[in-house]
């Protein structure tokens, strides 16, 4: 039964690793570029909501709807200028600014809020759960997590395959510069994935923020490797790969912890490495290397 | 000065001499431009006040050079890796770190950890070995990152040793108890992995694989048509670079005579790492060198100020990626037309002076 | 006064790296007629195109659109002023369907007679399958819906690169077959093309390229054979080789030359 828990919170942990993901995944299928500052970014986020709550007298699980159009206006204006700069040197380039942007964002943080761990207070909601039989323990807002993961990740299928902007991405991600002499500023579809992925690494970094203590580090520490090996666990160029990818790495973790609470992190890079090794394209994704 | 070697034509940048030949102008490639001379008897000159220094002057300014040639160790090695390879990594910490414990392991052992550097050296060769079978089909940011966690995975694993310490970390033994002759060691330890690691790198360069290194530099494409040739030329820099930050990681260990998984497999080391390539010049053997000085004075003048100097190296260093490309030295030897170390190659009309540039690369 | 050319280049010198792919190329196209231009590989046709698409950047010179200085737009409000382009090898949306790309194509579209209605008429089985994703389709089917993107955008020069390559005879007659229906609707086009019979076959007026400079102009009819043949291969008169196929090693120095550009032409 122990083996049966673990799996049902990976898969519970799993949609907050796809909430992270999601957004890295669309920046590199879009721009091909990995943001090494992504997971600073959902720490920035949840220090936003932590502000936002203070200022406001918000509940911390309404914070979002401040925090996420910041980022997503901080995200086009992030790309239009400092990364778009680096993209018109190299993809290199491009990853090198990203890292400095991380050690900047990740000091600023110590800077300004101290190296202590800090949580969104949700009241209740932390210690509410439902049983499933004797063993099995499921807490609402692990549930509630999921549940928007899985929503985002419907909400952006659906933008993708279906809306003029959407069709916009998809056409850029193919091909950049056959977009630019059909009309398209490459530019301006880029800023928005990039507020997209900004908006989705917020709600992540909230989520997170309600579901554990954070502190400025965790964004590189954690956050960054959970979300890339979600991306390449799942598979890049599908969102639903990346939703089974964040599940499975999850349930990885969860299956280690029950072997030794200390081996959870451990599971999951081991697992990531394995999937590496073994299908470098993803478990479902399409068969290209990477 | 103007023997020309048909290798080093085959390292000239084509399109150059096309245009050139199209010109009908006879063009002559060298590697130098006179000032090679001077910079050989100055490296000796230098190398020699170095190995003197501990005779001369207070352990405290050993000291600090110690953590100078420590940066230069591992950034020179970075930037063989990226700057010439194309290789980005932000894990290269999995070698310092795992250099570190494999001193600590050979020191339990009885070994002195003087003696364990040339191990520990050979060692994280090895484990560069294994790493680049796993990680050598990746490419740009998959690289990177991938790397990032292999560095995590190493950390994770030592933490669970318990003889070596677990995650609290350990002492290490072996170490003479008098603290000047223990300075001086460590001091002349670290000075001789430095000229061994930058004079490796040097003649690296200058060997045939160099000429492969350059044209991966300047054009990965064009670069891939030789095909395996590529592909072992990586794999032989990455364990040369894996081998130089095991060389740093021991030096690390032993200058601080203890170790905990956080601090060695740190990815501040990536960060000090890439920023003084960049600052100084990447794919460039000056780079790293001018941007050790740099980093290494910025940080004595800002350490007062906590993170704030994290943040303005930061800063500096997305400004010059961007504006700056070619670092410091870029502009100083765009400017100047100096170079220290002939690794590149020079274009000139035959029989003028080379002092009529028209072409070549760093 | 007479008004300007519909499009003008002038004095337009493009470098790739540090070689010269065009030497102060000048030319003036009129509105209406299809302008070909021809010459080896490498010669720098479709470096000249791209260039007025606006994908490279000249070193010096400038392009005109009815008097207006384009030289700086970016391609994709080049696309809203009136210059469209059909690239190279198609350049589809793989992923997309039909619809898609021609809705892509739609972006910066002018005001005209064309929409996907219209392109659905002129290419008969593209409204069936325009479900279908581009990656799918036969070369020429790929070709049709690479014009349909770009003349939906309704533009005033049709940039055409290299339509026939890799498409059989066949095919490239059915779409060269269709230039009149473009011509009719107002559109002037400007194209690339290898096959030099089919270019004097197509156009009113056709421009030689040789290692980047127009070595040659005029109407089809008024050109002979000899004097292509001189502006093509850039043969002094005076050395009679025999006709055939351009073959590298007859243009001597130019050899080098020409290997070295095939990085640009494409």
């Amino acid at each position: 039964m122990v083996w049966v828990s673990a799996i049902v919170q990976g898969i519970l942990v799993g949609g907050l690793f796809a909430l992270f993901a999601c957004g890295l995944s669309l920046m590199f299928g879009v721009m091909n570029v990995i943001n090494l500052a992504h997971g600073d970014l959902a720490v920035i986020a949840a220090y936003l909501a932590l502000g936002a709550v203070t200022v406001t007298h918000v509940p911390a699980i309404w914070s979002f709807v401040i925090v996420v159009p910041i980022f997503a206006g901080g995200g086009y204006l992030l790309q239009r200028t400092l990364l778009q700069a680096a993209l018109n040197r190299s993809v290199l380039t491009t990853l090198l600014v990203t890292f400095g942007l991380s050690v900047v964002i990740e000091n600023g943080l110590q800077q300004f809020f101290s190296a202590n761990s800090r949580a969104l207070n949700i009241g209740n909601l932390i210690t509410e759960s439902f049983s499933i039989g004797s063993q099995i323990t499921i807490a609402y807002l692990d549930l509630g997590i999921l549940v928007v993961a899985v929503v985002v990740l419907l909400g952006l299928q659906f933008f993708l395959s279906s809306s003029r902007h959407g069709r916009l991405i998809r056409a850029v991600a193919d091909d950049r510069e056959a977009a630019q002499i059909a009309g398209v500023s490459y530019r301006h579809v880029f800023g928005i994935a990039a507020a997209i992925a900004f908006g989705t690494v917020a709600l992540a970094g909230i989520a997170f923020g309600m579901y554990q203590q954070f502190d400025p580090t965790i964004g590189t520490d954690q956050l960054l490797l959970f979300a890339f090996e979600a991306v390449v666990v799942g598979g890049l160029g599908s969102l639903w790969g990346t939703l089974a990818g964040g599940v499975l790495l999850g349930v990885a973790q969860q299956l280690g912890a029950v072997y030794n609470a200390a081996d959870q992190m451990l599971a999951g890079q081991l697992f990531f490495l394995l999937v590496l090794l073994i299908r470098p394209s993803g478990i479902f994704g399409r068969k290209e290397t990477a | 000065m103007s023997a020309v070697e048909p290798a080093e034509h085959q390292a000239a940048n084509v399109s150059q001499v096309a245009e050139a030949a199209r010109s009908g102008m006879p063009v002559e490639v060298t590697r130098s431009r006179g000032s090679t001379i001077w910079t050989a008897i100055a490296v000796i000159v230098i190398v020699a006040v170095l190995f003197d220094l501990p005779r001369i002057v207070y352990s405290g300014t050993t000291n600090l050079l110690v953590d100078f040639f420590f940066l230069l160790i591992i950034s020179s090695m970075w930037n063989l890796l990226a700057g010439y390879a194309g290789l980005v990594s932000v894990g290269q910490q999995a070698f310092i770190g795992l250099g570190a414990y494999f001193v600590l392991i050979a020191a339990n052992h009885g070994t002195s950890p003087f003696m364990a550097i040339p191990i520990a050296t050979a060692a994280c060769a090895v484990a560069g070995l294994v790493v680049w079978w796993l990680v050598s089909r990746l490419r740009s940011g998959y690289f990177a990152i991938t790397m990032w966690a292999v560095a995590s995975v190493c950390e994770l694993i030592i933490i669970q040793i318990s003889s070596l310490g677990g995650g609290t970390g350990t002492a290490l033994p072996g170490l003479t108890s008098n603290p000047t002759y223990l300075d001086a060691y460590t001091y002349w330890a670290t000075v001789v992995v430095a000229v061994v690691g930058l004079a490796g790198i040097y003649f690296l360069l200058r060997s045939p694989l160099g000429l492969v290194l350059t044209a991966i530099r300047d054009n990965e494409t064009g670069a891939r048509s030789t095909g395996s040739r590529v592909a072992r030329t990586r794999l032989v820099v990455f364990v040369v670079s894996a081998a130089g930050c095991g060389a740093a990681g021991a030096l690390y260990i032993i200058s601080q005579q203890f170790v905990v998984p956080p601090a060695a497999f740190s990815v501040s080391f990536s960060a000090e790492m890439i920023f003084i390539t960049i600052i100084g010049g990447i794919g460039t053997i000056e780079g790293p060198i001018i941007g050790t000085i740099i980093f290494f004075t910025l940080q004595q003048t800002l350490s007062h100020y906590g993170v704030w100097y994290w943040i303005i190296l930061g800063i500096i260093a997305m400004a010059v990626a961007i504006w700056a490309p070619r670092g410091i030295w870029g502009l100083v030897s765009e400017n100047f037309g100096v170079r220290l170390f002939p690794v590149g190659y020079y274009l000139w009309p035959a029989g003028e002076s080379p002092r009529r540039f028209i072409g070549g690369k760093r | 006064m007479t008004s300007p050319p519909l499009l003008e280049v002038r004095e337009l010198n493009v470098h790739h790296g540090q070689l010269q792919a065009l030497h102060a190329v000048s030319l003036a196209v009129p509105a209406g007629g299809v302008h070909a231009m021809i010459g080896a590989n490498g010669a720098g046709k479709s470096t000249l195109l791209r260039t007025i698409a606006g994908l490279h950047q000249p070193t010096t010179g400038s392009i005109l659109l009815e008097g207006e200085d384009v030289t700086r737009l970016r391609p994709e409000r080049r696309v809203a002023a009136g210059i469209a382009m059909v690239p190279e090898g198609r350049r589809l949306f793989a992923s997309l369907t039909v619809e898609e790309n021609l809705q892509v194509g739609l972006t910066s579209a002018r005001k005209g007679p064309w929409n996907l209605a219209a392109v659905y008429d002129l290419f008969g089985w593209m409204r069936d399958r325009r479900a279908q994703r581009a990656g799918q389709l036969s070369g020429g089917e790929q070709q049709a819906v690479a014009i349909g993107r770009a003349i939906v955008a309704n533009p005033r020069v049709l940039l055409l690169d290299e339509l026939s390559l890799g498409l059989a005879p066949v095919v490239v007659r059915r779409i060269y077959d269709l230039l009149p229906r473009l011509l009719d609707s107002g559109v002037t086009v400007l194209l690339v093309e290898q096959d030099v019979s089919q270019a004097m076959k197509v156009a009113d007026h056709v421009y030689c390229l040789l290692e980047g400079r127009i070595t040659l102009q005029g109407r089809p009819l008024e050109l002979t054979f000899e004097q292509i043949e001189r502006a093509y291969f850039g043969i002094s008169s005076s050395r009679n080789l025999p006709a055939g196929p351009p073959a590298q090693a007859e243009t001597g120095a130019g050899g080098n030359q020409a290997s070295g550009a095939g990085t640009w032409s494409g």
